[in-house]
């Protein structure tokens, strides 16, 4: 499962990376959420996965799962959720003032080169 | 802190009260508060003539950064107290002449102090310090303070240009200089000078010797105004007047003569220094007087007249040096020079500062420093006019005056070349006796130019901004000063031979005693017939003086050393514009290009060269088969996103893999994640859509993104870096988790069953406290780009 995963989180820093190159902010701003989806996932596999229970005492296993990766992702979503948002509402804000989504468009000096 | 350290700290101290003080009594002229502090140190430093003239030094030390042998030390030794005399003295001298000069109502009295007293502290610093960092540390601080005094009006081009010039050319020499005294340390161990010295044998034969030097040299040929690098002094006097008579005449400027004195123990034993220093010397002094002549600007020819007079003292400090030399028969016979160096380095000070300042109350008085509009002014200012005759005369080596004796022994030294029998120095020593004659005809052709076309000859006032008058008293009262001393040194110069010249003399040339008697009358020798051919050729080259002006024509503005700076300048600053330009283009795109190469190259290098990748196939745990549909969809899902046409189905695509990242949560075991995901996506998915509502739509032509190969192929590479990462973290496990402490403590300490909450609000509460605040400053800059607007922004808009 870990090797499986490997490659998925691979596959999504490549299309976040892709996304993120290119001159649209709405598709930047689409890879930067595929970013943090793929650094959660990859700091789970870091700690094994399914090895034990639910990390929740009441179970009462004889072991549980890492539970330090997944304190970790909590704060992670929540932050990647704050900048996002943040993201989101810059992009329509600058929208707003410029007229334009586009990257290369926004450089209010030089025109539309 | 010994009150040593105090007193070269008490300037930066009050430059901080300065402003409070002139904020708070505006009626008050701010030089007020600064006098007395030069006057305190001054009578402070007095206090240890009797301990230097007795041969004795003061260390004071305070560790700063001694794990890299850096103490800040300060020592007080002959060469050190008479530089700090004259920074306190003539400071107490400038900072009375400024109360008058500069006009309490017109200028920015607060900045123009801090300055001052930042140069003032920085400058004993350097002299006083025996750590070379901690006087590179001032020395480098003396010229920030330049740089801002030059500056000062600094709504004149000419004062930027000159500001930034001196700041150039100063921080290039001092950056040598900081490159010279790294190559010490490497060489001996330390950055004590006088440990450096006790090691000066050892170090002779070893091969950074010669770059050391070179180094240390360039830093005090940039900082002395030496011949080539002379250009920025003229330059710097853009600065107010008393900035000049202070920091380019009497000490900045000589700060590179203090670090060839106090360097002379250490390199003086090898001929290239002597060959160097003096030659350097001789050229920049006969430079400094012959362009002195031609100047129309009585602050030119003060400014070159500076220039020449410094490499003067240059020049005798390195044939100073060949007593030091191993093979020199008579040493003393050669101490001579040094004895003459210390000497006129006092003696300039007295006469340049007057001078100075008489050309300042002149400016002042008249609104002109032009000597082609000035003249005849003999009869308005008698007292400027007797300063200023004996102030020249003095510079121009005349009896009785202090410039005389120096001038005196400085042929003498010069003289003396001629019997120096090693280094080539019997073959072509020949040139220095005759150069420095020559030099010395100028010299005395520009004094008298000095104060003849400004006092003498015909008045012309319909040239001059204002009526001429005398100055005001309080403006005359330093330039009396010092003009007295010149006199006085002049008619008893063993005042200071043994009190003030022997202590410092024996700084300079640690090993030998030094017997300092200073005498009027030499009898009929070659020195005073070089004085009496100096003053008759002299006035007939003043009387000829527009029959051969021509001779200035021969050096062309076109090959001019200013020249060559100026298209340096700015052809480093194309050169830079056109490289910067090439790589910062201002797209985001390009920056994240090279962050992303970046990580590829330094992490696949890594992995590599540490031979980290590994795979193991043996600890993984099973794949079921939703699992495989899962991951399938998720990396179908992340694909598809970059190929989607429309901005909704982007939307809808994330949306999909991140509902899909929180059933992979389910499945492996985080139902706090699974849960929270949700709900943040759900959030996520329905801000978007807001936005796409209100962003652009595209025209279809611009919805077909360009495929590019590299982003293409940046993105291919991340993305393998990262699975190789997962890969060998998973195989490669160096140690085990510590979650076992939190499986063992969550009860008992926190008295909590969900694990991965007693982390977050207890174990770990301070992180969930700051992301809790990052979510906070999210919400406010996104509150502020709602609501707020700049009213500038919309004002431009509208126009």
């Amino acid at each position: 499962m870990e090797i499986l995963m490997a490659f998925v989180i691979g596959i999504l820093f490549m299309c976040a990376t892709y996304l993120m190159l290119s001159k649209s902010l709405l598709r930047i701003i689409v890879g930067t959420g595929l970013l943090s989806h793929g650094a959660h996932l990859l700091i789970l596999t870091m700690g094994s996965l399914k090895r034990g229970a639910v990390p929740l005492l009441g179970e009462n296993a004889s072991s549980y799962t890492d539970p330090i990766p997944q304190a970790l992702i909590l704060t992670a979503i929540v932050i990647s959720f704050g900048v996002t948002a943040f993201f989101l509402v810059l992009a329509y804000r600058a929208y707003q003032e410029l007229g334009t989504d586009n990257m290369d468009k926004m450089r209010g000096n030089k025109g539309n080169d | 802190m010994s009150l040593l350290h105090l007193a070269i700290i008490s300037p930066f101290l009050l430059g901080i009260l300065v402003p409070i003080l002139y904020k708070l009594l505006r009626r008050v002229h701010a030089g007020w508060f600064v006098l007395p502090l030069p006057i305190f140190l001054f009578i402070y430093f007095l206090s240890y003539i009797p301990i230097t003239s007795n041969q004795q030094t003061v260390i004071k030390s305070i560790a700063w950064i001694p794990t890299l042998g850096i103490d800040f030390t300060v020592k007080v030794d002959g060469l050190g107290l008479l530089f700090a005399l004259l920074i306190t003295g003539i400071g107490s001298l400038v900072v009375l002449y400024s109360i008058y000069y500069l006009s309490k109502d017109k200028e920015q009295l607060n900045t123009f102090y801090v300055y001052l007293l930042l140069f003032m502290g920085a400058m004993l610093g350097v002299v006083l310090s025996e750590n070379l960092i901690v006087l590179y540390t001032f020395w480098e601080l003396t010229s920030f303070s330049s740089f801002l005094l030059i500056g000062y009006w600094y709504d004149r081009e000419k004062s930027r240009y000159g500001a930034q010039k001196s700041m150039l050319i100063t921080v290039f020499g001092g950056l040598s200089m900081l490159g010279g005294i790294i190559l010490l340390y490497l060489m001996t161990g330390t950055f004590s000078i006088s440990e450096i010295i006790q090691q000066s044998n050892e170090i002779l034969t070893n091969p950074l010797f010669i770059p050391a030097m070179l180094c240390i040299l360039l830093g005090a040929f940039t900082k002395s105004a030496q011949f080539p690098f002379h250009i920025w002094l003229p330059d710097a006097m853009e600065a107010p007047t008393p900035v000049s008579a202070y920091l380019h005449s009497a000490t900045m400027v000589k700060a590179g003569l203090y670090l060839v004195a106090r360097m002379s123990p250490i390199f003086a034993e090898n001929g290239l220094w002597i060959w160097l220093v003096a030659g350097f010397g001789i050229v920049t002094l006969f430079w400094g007087s012959f362009s002195a002549v031609k100047q129309t600007d009585l602050k030119g020819i003060l400014a070159f007249s500076t220039v020449s007079q410094l490499g003067m003292i240059m020049s005798l400090l390195g044939i100073g040096g060949a007593a030091l030399h191993f093979d020199s028969i008579n040493d003393s016979y050669f101490s001579v020079a040094t004895v003459a160096a210390v000497f006129h380095l006092i003696n300039h000070a007295t006469f340049k500062g007057s001078l100075f300042m008489v050309a300042g109350i002149v400016d002042h008085e008249t609104g002109t420093r032009d000597i082609r509009r000035l003249g005849g002014l003999m009869h308005f200012m008698p007292i400027t006019f007797t300063i200023a005759i004996i102030g020249t005369f003095s510079m121009a080596g005349l009896p009785p005056f202090n410039g005389f004796l120096s001038k005196e022994m400085f042929f003498t030294a010069m003289v003396r070349v001629l019997e120096i029998d090693f280094f080539n120095l019997e073959t072509w020593g020949v040139l220095f006796p005759i150069i420095a004659w020559v030099a010395s005809i100028f010299t005395f052709v520009y004094s008298v130019i000095l104060v003849f076309k400004t006092f003498t000859g015909k008045f012309q006032p319909e040239k001059l901004a204002k009526k001429p008058h005398e100055a005001p008293i309080g403006m005359l009262i330093s330039p009396i000063i010092l003009a007295s001393l010149v006199i006085i040194i002049g008619f008893f110069p063993n005042l200071l031979s043994n009190t003030i010249i022997a202590p410092a003399v024996s700084a300079i040339m640690p090993n030998f005693k030094v017997d300092v008697h200073i005498s009027f009358w030499h009898g009929f020798n070659t020195e005073l017939f070089m004085t009496i051919g100096v003053i008759l050729l002299g006035i007939l080259l003043y009387k000829t003086f527009p029959k051969w002006r021509k001779v200035y024509r021969l050096f062309p503005e076109k090959f001019s050393l200013n020249r060559l700076y100026n298209s340096i300048l700015a052809d480093s600053q194309r050169a830079s514009r056109t490289i910067t330009n090439r790589y910062l283009t201002g797209f985001s795109r390009t920056y994240l290009l090279y962050l992303f190469a970046f990580f590829i190259i330094i992490l696949a290098t890594t992995l590599f060269v540490k031979d980290a990748f590994i795979i193991k196939t043996n600890n993984v745990s099973s794949i079921h088969i939703s699992e495989a549909i899962l991951a399938l969809v998720i990396s179908i899902g992340a694909i598809s996103i970059i190929f989607a046409k429309s901005r909704l189905t982007s939307i809808i695509l994330l949306g999909a893999v991140g509902y899909t990242v929180s059933i992979f949560f389910v499945l492996f075991r985080a139902p706090d994640l699974a849960l929270t995901q949700l709900v943040i996506e759900t959030i996520s998915v329905a801000l978007f859509l807001l936005c796409f509502y209100h962003l652009p739509k595209l025209k279809k032509r611009e919805e077909r993104m360009r495929f590019r190969i590299t982003n293409a192929v940046i993105s291919v590479g991340v993305g393998a870096i990262v699975t190789m990462i997962a890969l060998s973290a998973h195989s490669n496990k160096l140690f085990d988790s510590i979650a076992q402490y939190y499986v063992d403590n969550t009860f008992e300490k926190a008295a909590g069953k969900n694990m991965v909450n007693v982390i977050l609000v207890d174990f770990r509460g301070f992180d969930t406290m700051f992301e809790i605040t990052v979510l906070a400053i999210a919400a406010l800059g996104i509150f502020g780009m709602i609501k707020l607007r700049l009213e500038g922004g919309k004002k431009n808009e509208n126009q």
